[in-house]
C-alpha cells in the first residue's frame, strides 16, 4: 500500500497535461454516459485511495458514503429547486457527516479489523437505507433532474452534463493533489509507514487519521452526488457492499497510492463492465478472477508497473 | 396464555430458537474464520461463500447422486476441506509474507468468482432441500412446540463447536497448534511440517464451514445470496469477541443469534440492525473485543 510521493515534479505536469487533453477529447470518440461514469468512479476512487492509499486505512464500507451522498443529492434536487453544484455539495457533505461517525469509531483499531468494522458499519447504513421510506426501497428515487449549473445553465444535455463532471473531477484531482503533497499529507504518510514513530514525534495520529477518513467519504459523497445527477436515479445498489468492493478493485488494479491510479482503474474496470454486461453473472466471476490476479501478479497496479518501468513517479 | 414482558411465551421462546439457530451459524462460521486467522494471519472474506458451496453440494449430492442428508454431513465437509486444501495451495500460500490486508482483497475476489458461478449455474431463486424424515415434525413441549431439525441443528452445532474447542485445547495436535501460532520458525525448528500444518487448518476451518452449510440447506433455501447474508455479520461477530479466544466466538456467536432473536419480537425493524450496533457500542467501550488480546 504505498504511494510514493516524492516531488511533485514534471512528471505530474506531464501526465496532467496528458489527462486534460483525453478529457477534453474523449466525448468524441466514446460514449458521454460512460465517460461521465468513469469520471465518478474515478472521484470515488481518488477518495478511496486518498485513504487506503496515502493513510494506509484500507476501507471495505465506502459505498456508505457514496450511496448517501447519492440519496441526499437526488433528494435535494427532486424537492428544494437548488443548482447542480450545490446538490453535488449536498451529496458530500451528507458523506462527511457520515464519515464522521463511522470514522470516529472504526479507526480504534487498523489493518483487517478496520477493514471488517468499515464493511459492518456501511451494511448497518445499507439495512437503513433499506428501511426508512426517503429512499424508496427498491425503486430507489427515480426521475432526478439533473438542474441547471449556477441556476442559469441547463444540464439536460450530455454534452454540458459531461462537461459539467469533467469539471467537478478536475476540481476533485487537484484538490487531493493538494492535500497529499501538503504538510499535512506528509503526516499521514508518516503515520502509515509507522505510527508508533509519528505518535513518539508529537503527532496526534487519531485526528489525522479522523480527518484522512472524513475528507475521504466526503469526496466519496460528491462522486455519488454527482452520479445520481448523471444518470438521474439514486437506488439501493449504490449503498450495497459490492460497490464497495468495486471501488476497492479499481484502487487495487489502477495503483494504491498513485495519483493516476484511479482514473485508470476506473476506466479499465467501467470497460470491462460495459463489455461483460450482456453475460450477467459472468461480470461478476471476472471482477473476482481480477482481484485474484491483480492481488497475486501485480500488486502495484497498472500505473504501479509504469511507474516502476519508466522510472517516473505519477 | 402465558405472557412474558407483554409477549406471548411461545412467541418470545420461538424467537428465542430462532435466534439460537442464526446464533449457531454464526458461531461456527466465526469459529472457522478465528481458527483460519489464528494460523495463517489471513480474514477468510470466502468463508461464506464455501458456507454457501457446502449447501450446494448437498444439494448435488441428493439430486445428481441420490446421497442423503446423513452421508452428506461427513461427505460436504471432505469436499470443501479438499477444496480448501487446494485453495491454500494455489494462490493463498504466496500471500503469507505481506500485509494481510492483501488476504482480505484475494479471498474476496475467490468470493465473487465462487459467488458468480453458482449464479450462473443455478439462478438466484433458490433450490429446496427437503429435512430428512427422520427429522421431520417436532415435539410439543407444553410451552412450544419445537420442531426436531431446528433442535437438531443447535445440538448438532453445539457438539462441533465444542469438539473443535476441545481438538485445540485439549489434544496434543491442538498444543502444536497452538504453539505455531506463536511462534511457527521455533515449531518448525522441533520437526514439525508446519506449511502441512497450515494448509490442513486451512481445510479444517472451512470444512467447518462446508459442515454449517449442509445444516443449512433444508432451513434456508440454498442460494448464491445465503453465503453474503451470513458473512458481513460474522464479521460483526468476530469484531465484538475479539479473536483472541475460541471459546469467546462459539459464546459470542451463539449470544448475539439470541439477542437477534429477541429483537424481533420487540423491535422486528431492527433485527437487520441489532449486531451492527452491539458491534458499534462494543468498539467504543472495548476496542479490541470482548475476548481480544492486544492489536
Amino acid at each position: 500500500m504505498r504511494g510514493d510521493v516524492r516531488k511533485p515534479s514534471r512528471d505530474y505536469l506531464v501526465g496532467f497535461l496528458c489527462m486534460l487533453a483525453c478529457i477534453a477529447i474523449a466525448p468524441w470518440v466514446l460514449y458521454p454516459l460512460f465517460l461521465m461514469r468513469v469520471l465518478c468512479y474515478a472521484i470515488f476512487v481518488m477518495a478511496f485511495n486518498l485513504l487506503a492509499g496515502y493513510s494506509g486505512l484500507v476501507s471495505f464500507g465506502h459505498a456508505a458514503f457514496f450511496g448517501m451522498g447519492a440519496y441526499a443529492a437526488a433528494w435535494s434536487a427532486k424537492n428544494l429547486g437548488i443548482p447542480a453544484e450545490v446538490a453535488v455539495a449536498i451529496g458530500g457533505l451528507t458523506g462527511a457527516a457520515l464519515g464522521v461517525v463511522i470514522g470516529w469509531l472504526s479507526i480504534r483499531r487498523t489493518g483487517i479489523y478496520f477493514a471488517m468494522i468499515t464493511l459492518a458499519l456501511a451494511q448497518l447504513v445499507y439495512f437503513f437505507c433499506v428501511q426508512v421510506p426517503f429512499t424508496h426501497g427498491e425503486n430507489g428515487i427515480q426521475q432526478v433532474p439533473r438542474l441547471k449549473l449556477f441556476g442559469a445553465i441547463p444540464l439536460a444535455g450530455s454534452m454540458a452534463m459531461y462537461w459539467f463532471t469533467a469539471g467537478v473531477f478536475i476540481l476533485c484531482f487537484l484538490a487531493v493533489h493538494r492535500i497529499i503533497h501538503s504538510p499535512f499529507g506528509k503526516v499521514l504518510q508518516a503515520i502509515r509507514e509507522n505510527e508508533p514513530r509519528a505518535t513518539s514525534l508529537g503527532y496526534r495520529t487519531k485526528n489525522y487519521k479522523l480527518i484522512a477518513f472524513v475528507l475521504s467519504a466526503l469526496f466519496s459523497g460528491v462522486a455519488g452526488g454527482l452520479l445520481a445527477l448523471v444518470f438521474g436515479f439514486a437506488t439501493l445498489e449504490s449503498v450495497h457492499y459490492t460497490t464497495s468492493g468495486e471501488v476497492v478493485l479499481m484502487a487495487l488494479v489502477g495503483g494504491f497510492g498513485t495519483v493516476f491510479g484511479p482514473l485508470t482503474g476506473s476506466l479499465a474496470l467501467s470497460a470491462m463492465e460495459n463489455y461483460l454486461a450482456p453475460f450477467g453473472s459472468w461480470v461478476t466471476v471476472a471482477e473476482g478472477a481480477i482481484f485474484i490476479a491483480a492481488v497475486l501478479a501485480f500488486r502495484r497496479g497498472i500505473i504501479g508497473e509504469v511507474m516502476a518501468k519508466l522510472k517516473v513517479s505519477l | 396464555m402465558v405472557m412474558i414482558f407483554g409477549v406471548p411465551a411461545p412467541l418470545l421462546l420461538g424467537q428465542i430458537l430462532l435466534g439460537l439457530i442464526n446464533g449457531a451459524f454464526y458461531a461456527m462460521l466465526s469459529l472457522g474464520l478465528a481458527v483460519i486467522f489464528g494460523m495463517l494471519n489471513i480474514i477468510n472474506f470466502a468463508h461464506g461463500s464455501l458456507f454457501m458451496t457446502g449447501a450446494f453440494v448437498a444439494w448435488m449430492l441428493l439430486h445428481y447422486a441420490g446421497i442423503g442428508f446423513y452421508p452428506a454431513l461427513v461427505l460436504v465437509p471432505l469436499i470443501v476441506g479438499a477444496l480448501g486444501v487446494l485453495l491454500e495451495r494455489t494462490i493463498i500460500a504466496p500471500l503469507y509474507k505481506i500485509d494481510p490486508i492483501y488476504g482480505l482483497l484475494l479471498t474476496f475476489g475467490v468470493a465473487l468468482v465462487i459467488e458468480g458461478l453458482f449464479r450462473n449455474g443455478y439462478g438466484s431463486a433458490g433450490l429446496p432441500y427437503e429435512i430428512p424424515p427422520s427429522l421431520s415434525g417436532g415435539a410439543q413441549l407444553g410451552f412450544m412446540f419445537l420442531p426436531t431439525y431446528r433442535g437438531f441443528v443447535v445440538l448438532a452445532a453445539a457438539i462441533v463447536c465444542f469438539a473443535t474447542w476441545a481438538i485445540i485445547e485439549k489434544t496434543r495436535l491442538g498444543a502444536t497448534l497452538r504453539a505455531a501460532t506463536e511462534n511457527a520458525p521455533l515449531v518448525r525448528a522441533f520437526g514439525v511440517n508446519v506449511p502441512r500444518m497450515i494448509t490442513f487448518t486451512f481445510a479444517g476451518g472451512v470444512a467447518l464451514a462446508g459442515f454449517a452449510g449442509v445444516l443449512a440447506a433444508p432451513i434456508y433455501t440454498v442460494n448464491p445470496d445465503m453465503g453474503e447474508n451470513f458473512i458481513i455479520v460474522v464479521f460483526a461477530v468476530v469484531v465484538i469477541g475479539g479473536m483472541g479466544s475460541i471459546l469467546g466466538s462459539i459464546v459470542t456467536g451463539f449470544a448475539l443469534g439470541v439477542i437477534q432473536g429477541l429483537t424481533s419480537v420487540f423491535y422486528p425493524e431492527g433485527a437487520d440492525m441489532v449486531i451492527f450496533l452491539v458491534m458499534a457500542f462494543v468498539l467504543l467501550v472495548l476496542p479490541r473485543g470482548l475476548f481480544g488480546k492486544v492489536a
